[in-house]
Protein backbone atom coordinates (compact mmCIF):
# COMPACT_ATOMS: atom_id res chain seq x y z
CA UNK A 1 0.00 0.00 0.00
CA UNK A 2 0.97 3.43 -0.56
CA UNK A 3 0.51 6.86 1.46
CA UNK A 4 -2.60 8.62 -0.14
CA UNK A 5 -4.91 11.98 0.71
CA UNK A 6 -1.49 13.20 2.43
CA UNK A 7 -2.20 16.50 4.34
CA UNK A 8 0.27 19.05 6.67
CA UNK A 9 -1.14 22.04 8.38
CA UNK A 10 0.75 24.18 11.75
CA UNK A 11 -2.10 24.81 14.22
CA UNK A 12 -2.00 26.22 17.88
CA UNK A 13 -2.00 23.96 20.00
CA UNK A 14 -2.56 25.47 24.16
CA UNK A 15 -0.03 28.37 23.22
CA UNK A 16 2.34 26.02 21.32
CA UNK A 17 2.87 25.63 17.92
CA UNK A 18 2.25 22.15 16.17
CA UNK A 19 2.44 20.51 12.68
CA UNK A 20 -0.69 18.65 12.13
CA UNK A 21 0.38 15.37 9.28
CA UNK A 22 -1.70 12.68 8.39
CA UNK A 23 -2.27 10.45 5.78
CA UNK A 24 -4.74 7.12 4.89
CA UNK A 25 -3.34 4.05 4.36
CA UNK A 26 -5.78 1.47 3.25
CA UNK A 27 -8.95 1.95 5.24
CA UNK A 28 -7.34 3.94 8.05
CA UNK A 29 -5.80 7.62 8.51
CA UNK A 30 -3.22 7.99 10.32
CA UNK A 31 -2.45 11.49 12.12
CA UNK A 32 0.78 12.51 14.07
CA UNK A 33 1.55 15.78 15.52
CA UNK A 34 4.77 17.16 16.57
CA UNK A 35 6.29 20.58 18.03
CA UNK A 36 6.63 23.04 15.00
CA UNK A 37 10.34 23.27 16.81
CA UNK A 38 12.05 21.42 17.50
CA UNK A 39 10.31 18.81 16.13
CA UNK A 40 9.14 16.14 18.98
CA UNK A 41 6.56 13.97 18.54
CA UNK A 42 3.74 14.54 20.76
CA UNK A 43 1.23 12.07 19.86
CA UNK A 44 -0.75 10.36 17.14
CA UNK A 45 -4.24 8.63 16.60
CA UNK A 46 -5.96 6.34 13.82
CA UNK A 47 -9.54 7.06 12.75
CA UNK A 48 -11.72 5.69 9.85
CA UNK A 49 -12.03 9.38 8.74
CA UNK A 50 -9.12 12.51 8.52
CA UNK A 51 -11.13 13.89 10.98
CA UNK A 52 -11.76 11.78 13.17
CA UNK A 53 -8.49 10.46 13.38
CA UNK A 54 -7.08 14.49 13.60
CA UNK A 55 -9.38 15.11 16.44
CA UNK A 56 -8.49 12.17 18.63
CA UNK A 57 -4.56 13.32 18.01
CA UNK A 58 -5.54 17.37 18.91
CA UNK A 59 -7.39 15.79 22.02
CA UNK A 60 -4.16 14.36 23.62
CA UNK A 61 -1.83 16.83 22.30
CA UNK A 62 -3.47 19.76 23.83
CA UNK A 63 -3.96 17.86 27.11
CA UNK A 64 -0.01 16.65 27.35
CA UNK A 65 1.08 20.19 25.76
CA UNK A 66 -1.25 22.21 28.82
CA UNK A 67 0.82 20.32 31.39
CA UNK A 68 3.77 22.13 30.14
CA UNK A 69 5.00 24.52 32.71
CA UNK A 70 7.51 27.83 31.47
CA UNK A 71 9.30 28.97 33.84
CA UNK A 72 11.34 32.37 34.16
CA UNK A 73 14.96 32.53 33.02
CA UNK A 74 15.37 35.65 34.11
CA UNK B 1 23.77 15.73 1.31
CA UNK B 2 25.38 14.18 -1.64
CA UNK B 3 26.04 10.51 -1.91
CA UNK B 4 29.13 11.33 -3.11
CA UNK B 5 30.65 13.76 -0.25
CA UNK B 6 29.15 11.52 2.00
CA UNK B 7 30.37 7.60 1.14
CA UNK B 8 29.20 4.86 3.31
CA UNK B 9 27.04 6.43 5.76
CA UNK B 10 24.00 7.88 4.29
CA UNK B 11 21.54 6.05 1.20
CA UNK B 12 18.93 7.51 -0.06
CA UNK B 13 15.18 6.67 0.05
CA UNK B 14 15.40 5.67 -3.97
CA UNK B 15 18.21 3.38 -2.97
CA UNK B 16 16.44 1.93 0.32
CA UNK B 17 13.50 1.67 -2.44
CA UNK B 18 15.52 -0.63 -4.93
CA UNK B 19 18.04 -2.43 -2.54
CA UNK B 20 15.77 -3.49 0.35
CA UNK B 21 15.81 -6.57 -0.46
CA UNK B 22 19.18 -7.23 -1.45
CA UNK B 23 21.11 -10.38 0.34
CA UNK B 24 22.92 -8.73 2.60
CA UNK B 25 20.78 -6.06 3.23
CA UNK B 26 18.52 -5.59 6.83
CA UNK B 27 16.11 -2.05 6.43
CA UNK B 28 15.66 -1.71 10.37
CA UNK B 29 12.95 1.32 11.35
CA UNK B 30 13.47 2.93 15.44
CA UNK B 31 10.91 5.28 15.85
CA UNK B 32 10.80 8.09 18.99
CA UNK B 33 6.72 6.82 18.39
CA UNK B 34 7.16 3.18 19.19
CA UNK B 35 3.79 2.46 17.06
CA UNK B 36 4.63 4.14 14.11
CA UNK B 37 6.17 1.32 12.83
CA UNK B 38 2.57 -0.54 13.01
CA UNK B 39 1.23 2.79 11.02
CA UNK B 40 3.07 1.23 8.05
CA UNK B 41 6.94 0.72 7.28
CA UNK B 42 9.42 0.43 4.66
CA UNK B 43 8.52 -3.18 3.38
CA UNK B 44 10.72 -6.32 4.59
CA UNK B 45 11.84 -3.47 7.62
CA UNK B 46 12.06 -4.79 11.27
CA UNK B 47 11.10 -2.76 13.72
CA UNK B 48 12.97 -2.11 17.08
CA UNK B 49 11.71 -0.44 19.98
CA UNK B 50 14.22 1.94 21.68
CA UNK B 51 12.39 1.66 25.44
CA UNK B 52 12.63 -1.99 25.40
CA UNK B 53 15.35 -3.08 23.21
CA UNK B 54 17.77 -0.62 23.27
CA UNK B 55 18.61 -0.12 26.24
CA UNK B 56 18.76 -2.16 29.97
CA UNK B 57 15.44 -1.87 30.84
CA UNK B 58 16.52 -2.69 34.73
CA UNK B 59 19.21 -0.16 35.11
CA UNK B 60 19.83 3.28 33.12
CA UNK B 61 22.08 2.53 30.55
CA UNK B 62 22.58 1.29 26.76
CA UNK B 63 21.50 -1.91 25.62
CA UNK B 64 23.93 -4.48 27.11
CA UNK B 65 25.84 -6.67 24.49
CA UNK B 66 23.96 -10.09 24.74
CA UNK B 67 21.01 -8.54 24.62
CA UNK B 68 22.01 -6.87 21.66
CA UNK B 69 24.03 -9.54 20.23
CA UNK B 70 20.25 -11.34 20.58
CA UNK B 71 18.07 -8.45 18.52
CA UNK B 72 20.32 -8.22 15.75
CA UNK B 73 20.56 -12.28 15.61
CA UNK B 74 16.35 -12.22 16.11
CA UNK B 75 16.49 -9.32 13.02
CA UNK B 76 18.29 -12.53 10.81
CA UNK B 77 21.60 -9.78 11.14
CA UNK B 78 24.93 -11.11 10.99
CA UNK B 79 28.61 -9.44 11.25
CA UNK B 80 28.52 -8.62 7.36
CA UNK B 81 24.79 -7.35 6.59
CA UNK B 82 24.59 -3.85 6.00
CA UNK B 83 22.10 -2.21 8.14
CA UNK B 84 19.87 0.91 6.57
CA UNK B 85 18.46 2.70 9.73
CA UNK B 86 15.32 5.16 9.95
CA UNK B 87 12.74 6.50 11.84
CA UNK B 88 10.48 9.12 12.87
CA UNK B 89 11.71 12.79 13.59
CA UNK B 90 14.28 13.04 11.20
CA UNK B 91 15.93 10.02 12.61
CA UNK B 92 16.78 10.77 16.31
CA UNK B 93 15.86 7.17 17.30
CA UNK B 94 18.22 5.29 14.48
CA UNK B 95 20.80 7.92 14.89
CA UNK B 96 20.58 6.33 18.48
CA UNK B 97 21.03 2.38 17.58
CA UNK B 98 23.80 3.48 14.78
CA UNK B 99 25.59 5.08 17.82
CA UNK B 100 25.03 1.86 20.17
CA UNK B 101 25.78 -0.32 16.82
CA UNK B 102 28.98 1.46 16.66
CA UNK B 103 29.79 1.11 20.04
CA UNK B 104 29.52 -2.72 19.52
CA UNK B 105 31.50 -2.72 16.92
CA UNK B 106 29.24 -3.57 13.59
CA UNK B 107 31.34 -2.31 10.58
CA UNK B 108 28.67 -1.50 8.13
CA UNK B 109 25.76 1.07 9.16
CA UNK B 110 23.98 3.81 7.53
CA UNK B 111 20.86 5.98 7.67
CA UNK B 112 18.46 6.58 5.34
CA UNK B 113 18.37 10.43 4.40
CA UNK B 114 15.49 12.04 5.33
CA UNK B 115 14.34 8.98 7.66
CA UNK B 116 10.43 8.35 7.82
CA UNK B 117 8.73 11.49 6.77
CA UNK B 118 10.63 12.03 3.39
CA UNK B 119 9.59 7.83 2.89
CA UNK B 120 5.94 8.52 3.74
CA UNK B 121 5.82 12.57 1.65
CA UNK B 122 7.07 10.64 -1.30
CA UNK B 123 4.47 7.96 -1.60
CA UNK B 124 6.52 5.16 -1.03
CA UNK B 125 5.17 1.78 -0.35
CA UNK B 126 4.48 1.18 3.19
CA UNK B 127 3.65 -1.88 4.28
CA UNK B 128 1.32 -3.28 7.92
CA UNK B 129 2.93 -7.09 8.27
CA UNK B 130 5.62 -7.76 10.02
CA UNK B 131 8.23 -9.75 8.47
CA UNK B 132 10.16 -13.00 9.80
CA UNK B 133 14.03 -13.85 9.24
CA UNK B 134 16.12 -16.72 9.83
CA UNK B 135 17.93 -16.05 13.04
CA UNK B 136 21.55 -15.78 12.89
CA UNK B 137 23.86 -16.16 15.55
CA UNK B 138 25.79 -12.43 15.88
CA UNK B 139 28.55 -12.03 18.06
CA UNK B 140 29.75 -8.44 18.66
CA UNK B 141 33.53 -7.24 17.94
CA UNK B 142 34.16 -5.20 20.56
CA UNK B 143 33.00 -2.31 23.08
CA UNK B 144 34.20 0.84 22.40
CA UNK B 145 33.29 3.73 24.75
CA UNK B 146 35.26 6.06 23.20
CA UNK B 147 32.30 7.51 21.39
CA UNK B 148 30.45 7.79 24.91
CA UNK B 149 30.72 10.57 27.54
CA UNK B 150 30.05 10.05 30.85
CA UNK B 151 29.10 12.19 34.15
CA UNK B 152 32.79 12.82 35.71
CA UNK B 153 33.98 13.13 31.76
CA UNK B 154 31.64 16.19 31.27
CA UNK B 155 32.15 17.70 34.58
CA UNK B 156 36.27 17.50 33.63
CA UNK B 157 35.59 19.45 30.47
CA UNK B 158 33.71 21.83 32.37
CA UNK B 159 36.19 22.38 35.23
CA UNK B 160 39.30 22.27 32.69
CA UNK B 161 37.72 23.07 29.43
CA UNK B 162 38.81 20.07 27.87
CA UNK B 163 36.04 19.73 25.73
CA UNK B 164 33.27 21.47 23.97
CA UNK B 165 30.11 20.94 24.92
CA UNK B 166 27.23 21.36 22.64
CA UNK B 167 23.97 21.49 23.61
CA UNK B 168 21.36 20.45 20.83
CA UNK B 169 18.58 20.46 22.78
CA UNK B 170 15.77 23.94 21.80
CA UNK B 171 16.49 27.12 22.84
CA UNK B 172 13.63 27.10 25.02
CA UNK B 173 15.26 24.00 27.10
CA UNK B 174 18.71 25.32 26.69
CA UNK B 175 17.59 28.74 28.89
CA UNK B 176 15.30 26.82 31.06
CA UNK B 177 12.15 28.47 30.41
CA UNK B 178 11.23 24.58 29.67
CA UNK B 179 12.21 21.44 31.27
CA UNK B 180 11.39 19.03 27.93
CA UNK B 181 10.42 19.80 24.45
CA UNK B 182 6.21 20.99 25.08
CA UNK B 183 4.19 18.01 25.36
CA UNK B 184 6.79 15.77 26.91
CA UNK B 185 7.56 14.30 30.14
CA UNK B 186 9.78 16.55 32.35
CA UNK B 187 12.61 14.56 33.97
CA UNK B 188 14.62 16.68 35.59
CA UNK B 189 14.68 19.44 38.49
CA UNK B 190 16.25 21.85 37.22
CA UNK B 191 16.14 24.13 34.11
CA UNK B 192 19.13 25.35 32.23
CA UNK B 193 22.21 24.25 30.81
CA UNK B 194 25.69 22.95 31.40
CA UNK B 195 27.99 25.84 32.22
CA UNK B 196 30.21 26.52 28.92
CA UNK B 197 27.75 24.82 26.50
CA UNK B 198 27.11 26.09 23.24
CA UNK B 199 23.50 25.92 22.01
CA UNK B 200 23.27 24.63 18.54
CA UNK B 201 19.77 22.37 18.09
CA UNK B 202 19.63 19.13 16.52
CA UNK B 203 17.51 20.48 13.82
CA UNK B 204 19.71 23.09 12.39
CA UNK B 205 21.52 19.93 10.85
CA UNK B 206 18.54 18.96 8.73
CA UNK B 207 16.48 20.59 5.74
CA UNK B 208 12.76 20.77 5.61
CA UNK B 209 11.91 17.29 4.11
CA UNK B 210 14.58 15.61 6.57
CA UNK B 211 17.69 15.25 4.97
CA UNK B 212 20.97 15.90 6.33
CA UNK B 213 22.35 19.30 4.67
CA UNK B 214 25.47 19.24 2.78
CA UNK B 215 28.73 19.66 4.21
CA UNK B 216 29.15 23.27 3.45
CA UNK B 217 26.43 24.16 5.40
CA UNK B 218 26.97 21.86 8.56
CA UNK B 219 30.74 23.08 8.11
CA UNK B 220 29.52 26.92 8.50
CA UNK B 221 26.90 25.70 11.22
CA UNK B 222 29.23 24.49 13.73
CA UNK B 223 32.21 26.27 12.92
CA UNK B 224 30.24 29.68 13.40
CA UNK B 225 29.72 28.29 16.56
CA UNK B 226 33.05 27.48 17.32
CA UNK B 227 32.75 23.71 17.12
CA UNK B 228 35.93 22.77 15.21
CA UNK B 229 37.15 19.42 14.89
CA UNK B 230 41.04 20.29 16.59
CA UNK B 231 39.33 19.79 20.13
CA UNK B 232 37.09 16.95 21.38
CA UNK B 233 33.51 17.60 21.69
CA UNK B 234 30.63 16.75 23.51
CA UNK B 235 26.99 16.63 22.15
CA UNK B 236 24.29 15.96 24.85
CA UNK B 237 20.49 16.97 25.22
CA UNK B 238 17.82 15.58 27.56
CA UNK B 239 18.47 11.87 27.19
CA UNK B 240 20.76 11.12 24.82
CA UNK B 241 19.00 10.73 21.45
CA UNK B 242 18.94 14.15 20.13
CA UNK B 243 22.91 14.77 20.93
CA UNK B 244 23.36 10.94 18.71
CA UNK B 245 22.19 12.51 15.93
CA UNK B 246 24.60 15.85 16.18
CA UNK B 247 26.94 13.64 17.07
CA UNK B 248 26.48 11.39 14.01
CA UNK B 249 27.11 14.63 11.94
CA UNK B 250 29.95 15.80 13.59
CA UNK B 251 31.57 12.38 13.29
CA UNK B 252 30.09 10.84 10.08
CA UNK B 253 29.34 14.19 7.83
CA UNK B 254 31.85 16.29 8.95
CA UNK B 255 34.86 13.66 9.80
CA UNK B 256 35.75 14.93 13.44
CA UNK B 257 37.56 12.08 14.83
CA UNK B 258 37.07 13.34 19.01
CA UNK B 259 33.54 13.22 19.79
CA UNK B 260 31.25 11.86 21.89
CA UNK B 261 27.28 11.36 22.87
CA UNK B 262 26.84 12.27 26.79
CA UNK B 263 23.68 10.25 26.65
CA UNK B 264 23.34 10.94 30.23
CA UNK B 265 22.67 14.23 29.45
CA UNK B 266 19.91 17.06 31.47
CA UNK B 267 18.31 14.09 32.96
CA UNK B 268 21.21 13.11 34.85
CA UNK B 269 22.84 16.39 34.99
CA UNK B 270 19.73 18.67 35.75
CA UNK B 271 19.22 15.94 38.46
CA UNK B 272 22.74 16.06 40.25
CA UNK B 273 22.56 17.88 43.55
CA UNK B 274 25.21 20.56 43.84
CA UNK B 275 25.66 20.81 39.74
CA UNK B 276 26.25 23.91 38.24
CA UNK B 277 23.65 25.00 36.54
CA UNK B 278 24.06 27.89 33.91
CA UNK B 279 21.25 30.50 32.70
CA UNK B 280 20.07 31.30 30.23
Amino acid sequence: MKPEEQSRQQLELAGWPVIVESYRLGDVYHCTISNADPGARITRADGSTRNEAEQRAIEKATRYLGQTRRFSTG
Amino acid sequence: MSAATIPNVLVTTDWVAQHAADTGVRVVEVDVDTTAYDQGHVPGAAGWNWTTELCDTLIRDIVPIKKLEELLGKSGIDNKTTIILYGDNNNWFAAWAFWQLKIYGHEDVRIMDGGRKKWVAEGKELNIDEPSFPPTTYRASTTDLSIRAFLPEVQKAVAQKSAALVDVRSPQEFTGEILAPPGLPETCQRGGHIPGAKSIPWAKACNDDGTFKSASDLQALYGGAGITADKPVIAYCRIGERSSHTWFVLKYLLGFQNVKNYDGSWTEWGNLVGAAVEKP
